[in-house]
């Protein structure tokens, strides 16, 4: 049975965010977990976070940016298409209790899987201070959404078009040294961002998650694509995870596995290139 | 061919394979199946024994001498309908059956090691493919019972469970993880031995019963066994035995270690042999190493090869007599050019500095006397480590349940490795659930998984007519 897309927006150049009807996922979905889809029969099974869900409509709003064949072939679809293939909610829910004060950092796309989880933090009753950055200010989306979500919002650009002028460490740094008493963090976005993040918290021993995104297939524990090294010990991140504790994690194998088909990504992209209809 | 009416010849016709060194490069199927006129004399050799010892040696009791002699007399569509009433996969099990272990091993011709024994899967499938070809025509079903069973996995034990409630009435919904049904069968036994076609027809002989089929459905996540209870008169678990094992040796996060199901998955379900006609990428290696010696690590090397690999080579701990693939696919896998590499364990897998595997180094190995439990185990020799060159490493060690189910179903009892614990008629500790094949058994065969589903649709059927509904 196919998913009908009901809405498509490009929220800033090549960022999109989709609605698709998925009741029986819409249900169940929880802040943290992802879904995988497929396009059509040539497709490739992509996991894409969980930005959004309303049980009550039986919709799940997706936000992905176009990098390669799958994803621009995605941003090629609008409302009526439909795709193939939805399986989800598929890994485990983002840990959400009353904890005091939690950061919540969000990089890039990674803005859109921390939305629901800072908005459930706040629900809780935690302070929620959320730290949202990107390459520069025509790339950052959900600005308005975010700052609903949290006691307090920063925005920081590299090229300081808006906001802070550098990295969201930066304010991470900021905030912990302003002599507030951070009880958690949680970010979300490239593994450069997140590693950096880790090593700003590490030494003043505050917990915190990240949530990774190594290549995966199955989504169900099946194949062990996804494997991550957590403390010494492998992990299978779309069952295990795909949240960890981030001063465990094994960044370097992380970067190192997503790299492993770049010249078969190249391939796929030119392949679909060739395929397109000259304009 | 000529038949010969009074003595019946010793041996059977030889069935028309691809040639290896044709076949090595595509994915075509290997065994291209008998033709009516050599099905027919392989069916005159049957002795039409009055104690059929083959019956008892099929795990489903398929009326075997029946349907041979149907094909005799060129009454094929007897033969389905003989086939059918006790297989509902027959174009799959008279392909990957290991006959040669069960029917066959029994069959009087082939005792005494005179003669062959008949062609019983050649046969089989021969009857099954006549039938997709002349059309598949559905039973009459009985009248609906009113009752609604939900079957979780898709695979040989959950498509047979699903026919044959369908079949008694039942109204059937079957949730499935993947976006495709079939279980091993689609994602892991490769194209060249069992086509994906032959599959979805005999999927589609399923969901023409009336079984209602939801993919992308992984139960433990969209919803759990106790909300199915609700739901549903019964459960029938065949989640199968999923969940790969590693060797646990240094670098076996390397880039271009696989394992088998990784490996199998990217090439069967996801067709990346069609790459980039199809988007998922698999790694073409030069040199692959797989390691194991059962039927997967079979499918894993003859894939590998049929990618492009240059050199595969097979490690395996044990020897020649130990490998438990079956002997014809080890035959296969030779003509092929695979290499075997046997009494050979590895010790770790080396990288470079990008990470990406380089070599494999393995120690020689020996059997030792076998124990009381009659099993030889393998012990290293000591300074015989060397290194094996490779850049695609597939680990076929084995796997074991997927817990997603009884981890979120508190009160199923589970034995050791995750199985789920089911008396002989399937029943669990869970009043309503039934559970059967690969993850009550552990990995199994084909045929074992669809016996165990149809015992346990006996079961569901006495349960769900007996259940008292509030
Ligand atoms: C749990 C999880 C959640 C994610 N959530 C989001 C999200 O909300 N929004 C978003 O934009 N992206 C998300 N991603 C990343 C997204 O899956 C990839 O961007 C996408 O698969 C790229 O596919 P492509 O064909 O367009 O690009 P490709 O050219 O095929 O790949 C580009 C890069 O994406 C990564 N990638 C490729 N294939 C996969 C795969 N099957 N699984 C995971 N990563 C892959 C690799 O690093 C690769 O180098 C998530 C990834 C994971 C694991
Ligand atoms: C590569 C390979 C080659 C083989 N070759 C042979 C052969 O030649 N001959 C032979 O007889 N046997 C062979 N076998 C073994 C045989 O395939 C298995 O014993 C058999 O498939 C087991 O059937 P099953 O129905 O128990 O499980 P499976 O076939 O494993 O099916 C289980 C299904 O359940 C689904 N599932 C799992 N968890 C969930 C969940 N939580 N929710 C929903 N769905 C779920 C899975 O996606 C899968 O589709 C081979 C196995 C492999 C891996
Ligand atoms: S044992 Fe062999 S010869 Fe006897 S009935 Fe069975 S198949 Fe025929
Ligand atoms: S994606 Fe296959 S095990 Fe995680």
């Amino acid at each position: 049975m196919p998913f009908t897309i009901l809405k498509k927006q490009e929220l800033v150049p090549t960022v999109h965010q989709m609605d698709i009807a998925a009741p029986r996922v819409a249900e169940k979905a929880m802040p943290g977990q992802f879904v995988i889809l497929r396009i059509d029969e040539c497709g490739e099974r992509i996991p894409l976070t969980i930005a959004d869900f309303d049980a009550a409509d039986g919709t799940v709003t997706l936000i992905f940016q176009e990098i390669g064949k799958t994803t621009r072939q995605l941003a090629s679809l609008g409302a009526g298409d439909s795709i193939a293939d939805l399986a989800g909610p598929l890994g485990c829910a983002s840990t959400i209790e009353k904890f005091g004060t939690v950061v919540c950092v969000g990089g890039g796309v990674g803005i859109a899987p921390i939305f629901p989880i800072a908005r459930g933090l706040m629900k809780a009753g935690n302070k929620v201070i959320s730290i949202i950055g990107a390459r520069s200010a025509d790339i950052l989306f959900w600005e308005e959404r975010m700052k609903e979500a949290s006691s307090e919002l920063h925005v920081t650009t590299d090229d300081g078009t808006k906001g802070h002028h550098g990295f969201v460490t930066d304010i991470v740094q900021n905030v912990i040294e302003s002599g507030e008493q951070v009880d958690r963090v949680i970010a979300i976005g490239p593994p450069v961002m997140m590693r950096a993040v880790a090593g700003v918290t590490k030494p003043f021993g505050i917990k915190t998650v990240v949530s990774l995104n190594p290549i995966m297939v199955d989504g169900t524990g099946m194949c062990g694509a996804c494997r991550v090294l957590v403390g010494g010990v492998t992990k299978f991140a779309c069952v295990d995870g795909p949240e960890f504790d981030a001063h465990e994690v094994d960044f370097t194998l992380l970067m190192s596995r997503l790299t492993m088909y770049l010249p078969e990504e190249k391939e796929a992209l030119d392949y679909k290139v060739a395929e397109e209809p000259a304009v | 061919m000529k038949m010969k009416t009074e003595s019946k010849p010793e041996k059977r016709p030889k069935m028309v394979k691809q040639s290896p060194s044709e076949r090595r490069s595509n994915f075509e199927e290997v065994a291209l199946g008998y033709n009516r006129y050599e099905a027919v004399a392989e069916a005159n050799r049957c002795l039409n024994c009055k104690k059929p010892p083959c019956i008892e040696g099929c795990p489903v009791g398929v009326d075997i001498p029946r349907f041979i002699r149907q094909i005799a007399e060129e009454d094929f569509d007897s033969a389905v309908l003989t086939l059918k009433s006790t297989n509902s996969l027959p174009a799959i099990c008279g392909r990957v059956c290991p006959q040669e272990t069960q029917c066959e091993a029994v069959c009087v011709l082939g005792k005494g090691g005179k003669g062959d024994p008949i062609a019983i899967g050649g046969l089989e499938r021969f009857v099954a493919d006549y039938e997709m070809e002349e059309g598949v025509t559905i039973p009459d079903l009985r009248a609906s019972t009113g009752r609604r069973v939900a079957v979780v996995g898709a695979g040989p034990a959950g498509l047979t469970a699903a026919a044959e409630l369908a079949k008694m009435g039942h109204a059937v919904t079957v949730f499935e993880s993947l976006h495709a049904a079939g279980g091993v069968l689609v994602y892991g036994i490769p194209e060249f031995r069992l086509p994906k076609s032959i599959v979805a027809a005999e999927v589609d002989f399923i969901r023409r019963l009336g079984v209602d089929m939801l993919m992308n459905s992984v139960i433990g996540k969209i919803g759990t066994v106790d909300e199915l209870l609700r739901e549903y008169d019964a459960v029938f678990l065949g989640t199968g035995a999923g969940l790969p094992s590693f060797l646990g040796i240094d670098g076996e996060n390397l880039n271009g270690v696989y394992s088998a199901n990784e490996f199998l998955t990217r090439v069967n379900l996801m067709k990346a042999y069609l790459f980039p006609e199809f988007d998922t990428p698999v790694k073409k290696g030069r040199r692959t190493i797989v390691v194991g010696g059962g039927n997967v690590a079979m499918d894993s090397a003859r894939c590998a090869l049929r990618l492009g690999a240059g050199e595969v080579t097979i490690v395996y701990r044990r020897g020649e007599d130990e490998l438990p693939a079956r002997a014809e696919e080890v035959l296969n896998a030779k003509e092929e050019g695979i290499i075997f590499r046997l009494l050979t364990n590895p010790i770790r897998i080396l990288g470079d500095e990008n990470n990406w595997v380089t070599c494999m180094e393995c120690v020689n190995m020996e059997l030792c006397e076998p124990d009381e439990s009659g099993r030889c185990r393998p012990v290293p020799v000591p300074e015989t480590e060397h290194i094996i060159p490779a850049d695609v490493v597939v680990i076929a060690i084995g796997t074991s349940p997927n817990p997603l189910v009884s981890m979120t179903t508190p009160d199923l009892e589970t034995a050791g490795y995750g199985t789920i614990v089911a008396d002989e008629t399937g029943a669990t500790s869970k009043p309503g659930v039934f559970a059967g094949g690969d993850i009550v058994t552990g990995s199994a065969t084909v045929i074992s998984a669809m016996g165990a589903g149809k015992v346990a649709a006996k079961a569901i059927d006495e349960y769900v007519k007996g259940a008292v509904r509030l």
